[in-house]
């Protein structure tokens, strides 16, 4: 694109304009890569000291002891497993039969404001999550099982499960709404009925929707730190039942950064690192998936 | 003809598995609708009665189980309008550069929106390990409202890339040449027309950041820190209404009460940035159905 006249001018401007924005954008895409290095380099000190090997060899995390140090790393990542995939098998049947409500048997008028509320969930603070969870789930928890502290993998996995709910139900309704209608009008011709076409028809079809949605908030789960913090109960150990208290590898890094020193800090930073590195491949797997990811669901 | 009248027996199922999966379906929904309700009416009720003017304006007293959040709201401002100032040019920037300079299948294009990508799905309290050392300490900031504006700049900037591109991308196609025909040089075609053009999909993008750096909480722990004076300048260490909440809920016995009137307040601000988001979106759109 150049005038007639001034050519070179204008034509230096362009340059000009063109190297600052690109470097906007070389920025932009390297942040990622920086912040990864910047954790290599804090976790460095303890992968160098060879601590990595007691990192998942220690039985308990003990860090702050002089007598006995331990950093046992193992029951916070099955912490921070159980929970996430608790969290994923409550959302899960709840969202899509709130997907398929909405898709088959509600009125189109209760779309819109269905959206709305979705949309206005997905919204609220995890903190205030973790804080009504605090104040709500777990008092309740305590009325069922008094012998409990009601902090515990159950709260934590309700609590996380109600965060991801709308995000599990809005990728499912879009995935049922992306069934081609030439199918359900083939099921309505072989005279199936509504129950038999959802099951058999409609969700084998938007399994591929269904999910991508579940790995989408299996990477927002895993990476959630305030609602954890608060109902979890803290303790690092590998939880016999339901109602034992928990510590996920997320609530491990907030609760300790603050006082951690020298060794300690850097076995955090390999916290963080492992952390990045698994929802950096759920969603590199996500894109080898799917060549684009959807901004409005992809919130973390 | 066995296959036009099926048996008796198998009529029953198909309307009891239909009133089953009705039944389940109404539940999951009204659960998901229920459920903003449960928790806003819940806040309300253990919030509402300490809300009052001086709530808004007074400080923080006894380690807030008394006084007010005055300075917590002018430290939450002052970390989004750092934020904002950092992440507005280069994520608009960046958008920007991706759209109108490269191919969208170039090597180039690629890397920088899988980074984008990647970026967003890095889990917030590993972007407050960054900016601790990075901003904190790299740079020499430490615990500052400004280094916890720049990490949450970090965090947001995926979706500012995201609606801005889009935003770019949905602009008539006619756009860009007859720009060219009028002999616009590529810098003011896009400093002339399109960027206002793009300009309500990019406000909208801004104030959904404005919505997840508000209810950010995890990020910001290590950055701006916890104090609770009044902020004098960016360099001040500045606690923002989320890690109040955070700090009540978690070591403050007896905050509860007073957590609840911060999460509320807080809660209000995220409604009417989000609903502000929605308004310009329905306008846009209305707009643009009309004039094609």
């Amino acid at each position: 694109m150049t005038s007639s006249k001034n050519t070179s001018l204008s034509r230096s401007i362009d340059r000009v304009a063109q190297g600052i924005l690109g470097l906007l954008a070389l920025v932009s895409g390297a942040l990622v890569v920086l912040i990864v290095c910047f954790l290599f380099k804090g976790a460095w000190p303890a992968i160098e000291a060879g601590r990595l090997e007691s990192f998942f060899a220690d039985p308990k995390w003990q860090p702050g002891s002089v007598r006995d140090p331990q950093f046992g790393v193992v029951s916070m990542l099955v912490g921070s497993t159980l929970v996430t995939l608790l969290a994923v098998a409550l959302a899960l049947p709840v969202g899509v039969a709130g997907a398929v409500f909405h898709r088959f048997y509600a009125p189109p008028a209760l779309e819109r404001w269905n959206r709305r509320i979705l949309e206005l969930l997905i919204g609220v603070p995890a903190v205030v999550f973790g804080f009504w969870g605090l104040s709500v789930v777990v008092p309740a928890i305590v009325r069922f099982v008094p012998e409990s502290s009601g902090q515990s993998l159950l709260a934590g996995g309700i609590v996380l499960g109600l965060m991801i709910l709308p995000i599990i139900t809005l990728t499912s309704q879009a995935a049922l709404q992306a069934v081609p209608p030439a199918q359900l009008q083939a099921a309505a011709g072989l005279g199936l009925g509504r129950a038999r076409t959802i099951w058999s028809i409609a969700l084998p079809a938007a399994k591929g929707g269904i999910g991508t949605g579940v790995l989408l908030s299996l990477a927002r789960a895993v990476g959630e730190t305030m609602a954890v913090v608060l109902v979890c109960g803290n303790i690092p150990q590998i939880p016999t039942s339901l109602f034992d208290p928990i510590r996920p590898v997320t609530s491990t890094i907030a609760l300790e950064m603050g006082y951690a020193t020298a060794s300690h800090k850097a076995l955090l930073f390999c916290a963080g690192l492992i952390l990045v590195l698994f929802t950096a491949a759920l969603v590199g797997w996500l894109s080898f998936r799917r060549p684009a990811i959807d901004s409005g669901t992809g919130g973390a | 003809m066995p296959t036009l009248a099926p048996p008796q027996k198998r009529r029953v199922f198909p309307v009891l598995g239909d009133r089953v999966f009705g039944a389940f379906g109404m539940a999951a929904a009204l659960l998901s609708f229920g459920l903003f309700a449960w928790i806003v009416w819940d806040l309300a009720r253990l919030g509402f009665p300490q809300l009052s003017w001086g709530y808004f304006t007074g400080e923080v007293e006894d380690s807030g189980r008394a006084g007010g959040i005055g300075p917590l709201l002018v430290s939450s401002l002052l970390i989004l309008v750092c934020c904002l100032g950092l992440v507005i040019p280069l994520g608009v920037g960046c958008a920007l550069w991706l759209s109108e300079f490269v191919k969208r299948r170039s090597v180039a294009a690629r890397l920088v929106t899988g980074g984008v990508d990647l970026l967003a799905s890095v889990p917030s309290i590993v972007f407050g390990l960054f900016g601790m050392v990075f901003f904190g300490q790299v740079l020499g900031m430490g615990f500052s409202i400004l280094a916890g504006g720049l990490t949450l700049a970090c965090m947001i900037l995926p979706i500012l890339v995201r609606t801005t591109l889009s935003a770019l991308e949905s602009l008539p196609a006619d756009l860009r040449p007859a720009a060219a025909a009028l002999g616009l040089t590529n810098t003011t075609a896009i400093a002339k027309i399109l960027l206002p053009a793009a300009l309500p999909g990019i406000v909208i993008g801004i104030t959904l950041g404005i919505g997840r750096a508000l209810s950010e909480t995890a990020a910001l722990i290590f950055t701006s820190g916890y104090s609770i004076r009044w902020p004098e300048t960016l360099g001040d260490s500045g606690r923002s209404l989320s890690v109040h909440i955070y700090d009540l809920a978690l070591n403050v016995a007896g905050g509860n009460t007073m957590a609840a009137s911060s999460a509320l307040v807080l809660l209000a601000l995220i409604l009417l940035v989000n609903s502000v988001a929605v308004a310009l979106s329905e306008h846009w759109l209305r707009r643009r159905h009309q004039t094609p």
